[in-house]
């Protein structure tokens, strides 16, 4: 249908930007030399959507490491009662910027790597729809990161008031939040940008015949969360920059002495917050529902519902952002309200756990590493879902709130959840990308330490939370000592088992076993169905035709 | 495949195994608190109440999700001959039906949910009120009917706590990071509102006996209320970062027998009257602000309150945690005039963590700089008297 705009779109895109060498380090191959330009313009230049997925995918792993290690400071602090490791202050600052590195620099990244890698192949176009614009948006991020990072070696360190940044408290600190907050910024702008992108792409250069309703579920996913990202980034940017002009124009707009209200900033942030939850596990969801059909080699089920749950769900992640600040002090009818909105995100979400088992109802299923890291999702995200429930319910979250609970809670919703839908992903088309097969063995067994080290680290912070043991503290009383050293224990073999992960890849991209154009018997979009392994350079330059 | 299979299990079987040991290896009388404390108010007894009604929901749900899960998994395996039925990828009347049931269970929960929520917000006809004011980093309890207010700190002494590089040197108290110098008292079976706020940034009063996890805003003020059953002593922490010493701001309620707390309430208002008249008096009884103390008597006594209310962040060495906790060893205020430095300590430093100490004593403040100007190598030589700090009073 639109074919002749989508040709046109994509090819005056592609066409006479750089192509260069093979760049070390998974850069996808090519198979055309238009111009010789040496790998470092290549990596500058790029306007292609391979090579731009892996330097996402590349930048988010860097990044998953770095906040990792951060997390197994935490940890070691809290092995044991009294303060050993690092100074409140400095604690304070790793939770933080853990935090903000997990989400802004890591999954966020890695979600839109895949998106530069697949959408193009699965509605078979060409290429993004503005790739200069995807070369800037990855590269607003390099500075976004220096900045996080360097904020650790200025006079005051590191913003140290949760990610949450909630004033008067961020207003106390040093020069380290300024960085954070234009690092916040950039990260904004970029992911702002990469939404654009992507909607447009999927909106425009579709293949004819590749009509909504049949594209694969993660293009979908991904264009309901560019949405919600267009949607709310804006806004972080607005509650951020009055944090700025709070601290340093002499504003007012959350200092009550001023006439303003700290909790107003909360409302404003939870407005972006809360679809940011969902934007960290939307395309995850689109993930699965690839994965699992595949490995049951059945079509998914109930692919319309599936969709129109997604829906549903980023419609809803707009109006529960209340159930953050059930401890303020809001009216009776407000934490109704918020209570209600919030218990009704477990019906869609719960269509689509009932989906994906009906998936593997009736199917023919093998489990090959990203099938266990979707199996792994589905049984760890239910049980996040259930301690949402739980922390729905105003009452009880009460007693709950600011506790490990619901660092338990977040946990296996985003690790288990973002991760490994991302993990499963890359395990699942890295012989795509690659044209070369991961080891299944070490796979195997980077899914199996991962999934009992996860529970060993998270599944006690519930019985910390339910005991009364706040977050964000470096010390504890004596009675949470056990639970907290089982969970440090945990938490380093989880995090060292990453390491497997990353070996598992670098080996098979230098010496993998050939992968065949079509790994995964039960996979049916486009790059399986259409494309050699490992995909050429330029995909589809003329659109494929579908029946 | 059958020897990658043997490998993994041993694999796994000697993580689990070391696992085991660790777990093994920790004491008997290792504390495993796997829930909610047990409640101690009307409020408190139906959060129990609601949050094991749905646990037990979730349990009979995961049983059957998980259940349909393994189910599959262990039946439809290609490895067992399953063929996949290819057109079993729809079906409206099941997808009607696993939308609609949800709906009822949620249902289940909304409705005894909802009649907490009421009572939990219902502030009305208190028998007393107790304002609740956060700080960086302690808790102040004013009895505004009583004209009695008091601040309430964390008790454990800094030499249990440690830092990095200097362990500990005394051993952890049973009562570590949860014991005060002044607790919260109040009697048992009154309704108690409490209102609550902040002096600096936002705090968290919360005590989860009692049900209550109430943020403190700077200027604003929010209630709420509880009635405890019975006399005893309940703990809670500060819920929400607030600096650098989140973790260490516990509060200590001890619900007394109406007679037992009418005592108190007569020591209290003895000891920490905010009557105008009497306050002055008794900000501290025995203060005779125009008394002249020696170098030794102020600096024997100013290292007491140091040990009270500066180490933390000025650290014993008096070397600070620059940026955010500059040195007094060598700093220029202390080194100045005594003017300055007993400004800066009765006002604090808007937009740092220097809070105003003004609610210490005469004796106290002037005992205090006077250490500080003649200790960790600075030797001013100067003397700070009561009088000075007191006319320095606004």
């Amino acid at each position: 249908m639109a074919n002749a705009a989508t040709d046109t779109l994509a090819h005056a895109a592609t066409h006479g930007h750089a192509h260069g060498h093979d760049v070390p380090g998974g850069l996808a191959g090519h198979d055309d030399h238009h111009d010789h330009k040496g790998p470092w313009t290549r990596i500058f230049t790029t306007t292609n959507h391979k090579d731009i997925g892996s330097m996402y995918l590349w930048f988010a792993f860097f990044m998953f490491f770095v906040g990792g290690g951060m997390a197994l400071a935490i940890r070691a602090e809290l092995f044991q009662p009294g303060l050993q490791i690092v100074h409140p202050e400095m604690f304070n600052s790793l939770t933080t910027v853990h935090a903000l590195i997990m989400i802004f620099g890591a999954v966020m990244p890695a979600f839109v790597g895949f998106a530069n890698w697949l959408v193009p192949m699965q509605i078979g176009a060409a290429d993004m729809a503005f790739p200069r614009m995807n070369n800037w948006s990855f590269w607003i991020m390099i500075p976004a990161a220096v900045l996080l990072f360097g904020s650790f070696f200025v006079p005051g360190g590191a913003a140290a008031s949760g990610w949450t940044l909630y004033p008067p408290l961020v207003t106390q600190s040093g020069i380290g939040t300024d960085m954070t907050i234009l690092a916040i910024h950039l990260l904004g702008a970029s992911s702002i940008m990469g939404s654009i992108n992507i909607i447009t792409t999927i909106l425009n250069l579709r293949a004819p015949g590749m009509t909504l309703m049949r594209m694969p579920l993660f293009c979908w996913t991904w264009l309901i969360t560019a949405y919600l990202l267009i949607a709310t980034m804006p806004v972080l940017a607005g509650a951020v920059t009055m944090l700025l002009t709070d601290r340093h124009f002499g504003t007012s707009f959350f200092n009550a002495a001023g006439g303003g209200d700290p909790t107003m900033f909360m409302h404003i942030f939870w407005f972006f917050g809360h679809p940011e939850v969902y934007i960290l596990i939307l395309p995850a969801f689109g993930i699965v529902s690839q994965i699992i059909p595949a490995f049951a080699r059945k079509p998914l089920f109930g692919y319309a519902s599936m969709v129109y749950a997604t829906a549903s769900i980023a419609i809803l992640s707009f109006i529960v952002w209340g159930h953050h600040m059930f401890t303020v002090g809001m009216p009776a009818a407000g934490q109704l309200f918020f209570m209600f909105a919030t218990m009704l995100i477990a019906v869609p979400t719960g269509v689509k756990i009932f989906n994906w088992i009906s998936t593997m109802w009736r199917g023919s299923l093998t489990f090959e590493t990203p099938m266990l890291f979707c199996i792994g999702f589905l049984c760890m995200f239910t049980l996040g879902g259930f301690s949402g429930l739980v922390l729905s319910i105003v009452a009880v979250d009460i007693t709950l709130h600011n506790t490990y609970y619901v660092v338990a809670h977040f946990h296996y919703v985003l690790f288990p959840g973002a991760i490994w839908g991302l993990t499963a992903g890359v395990y699942f088309w890295l012989p795509k990308f690659t044209g070369k097969m991961y080891n299944e063995k070490l796979g195997k067994l980077h899914f199996w330490i991962s999934a009992i080290a996860f529970n060993v680290t998270f599944f006690p912070q519930h019985f910390l939370g339910l005991a009364g043991m706040p977050r964000r503290i470096p010390d504890y009383a004596l009675q949470y000592t056990e639970w907290n050293q089982i969970s440090t224990i945990g938490a380093f073999l989880l995090g060292f088992s990453q390491l497997i992960f990353l070996y598992n890849i670098v080996t098979t991209i230098r010496s993998g076993e050939k992968a065949k154009d079509k790994q995964w018997e039960g996979a049916d979009s486009l790059e399986w169905t259409h494309l050699p392994s490992p995909v050429p350079y330029h995909t589809f330059e003329t659109a494929p035709v579908l029946k | 495949m059958q020897k990658t299979n043997k490998t993994l299990w041993q694999l796994l079987r000697s993580t689990g195994g070391a696992l085991l040991l660790v777990l093994a290896a920790i004491p008997a009388w290792a504390s495993y608190d796997v829930n909610i404390p047990p409640p101690a108010t009307p409020i408190s007894t139906q959060i129990y109440g609601l949050h094991m009604h749905i646990l037990w929901i979730c349990v009979v749900i995961f049983v059957i999700v998980f259940g349909a899960m393994f189910y599959s998994i262990f039946k439809f395996r290609k490895s067992k001959g399953a063929v996949a039925d290819v057109n079993f990828h729809e079906s409206t009347l099941i997808e009607i039906i696993w939308t609609f049931i949800p709906f009822v269970i949620l249902i289940a929960i909304a409705v005894p949910a909802t009649k907490t929520v009421l009572d939990m917000k219902d502030t009305s006809n208190p028998d007393m009120t107790i304002k609740v004011t956060g700080f960086q980093w302690g808790w102040r309890y004013d009895y505004s009917a009583d004209e009695v207010g008091f601040y309430s700190n964390l008790a454990t002494p800094w030499n249990q706590i440690g830092q990095p590089g200097e362990p500990a040197t005394e051993k952890k108290g049973d009562e570590y990071l949860l014991e005060v110098d002044n607790p919260l008292v109040v009697p048992v079976g009154k309704r108690v509102r409490l209102l609550v706020t902040s002096n600096d940034v936002i705090h968290g009063w919360y005590v989860p006996q009692l049900g209550i996890n109430q943020y403190g805003i700077p200027g604003f003020i929010k209630d709420v209320w509880f009635t405890a059953d019975k006399a005893g002593t309940f703990k809670g922490q500060c819920s929400q970062i607030c600096g650098k010493l989140h973790g260490y701001m516990p509060i200590t309620v001890i619900v007394k027998t109406e007679a037992d707390y009418a005592k108190w309430l007569e020591e209290a208002k003895g000891k920490w009257s905010t009557k105008v008249a009497v306050a002055a008096a008794a900000a501290a009884p025995e203060e005779d602000v125009s008394k002249k103390y020696s170098m030794a008597e102020l600096k024997t006594m100013g290292e007491k309150v140091y040990a009270a209310n500066c180490i933390a962040c000025h650290q014993p060495t008096g070397k600070g945690m620059p940026p955010a906790f500059p040195p007094l060893a060598g700093s220029k205020v202390v080194l100045a005039s005594a003017d300055q430095q007993i400004n800066v300590v009765l006002n604090g430093r808007p937009g740092t963590a220097m809070q105003s100490f003004a609610r210490l004593s005469n004796t106290d403040i002037a005992s205090v700089i006077t250490f500080t100007k003649n200790s960790f190598g600075n030797s001013t030589g100067t003397l700070v008297q009561p009088a000075d700090v007191k006319a320095a009073r606004k």
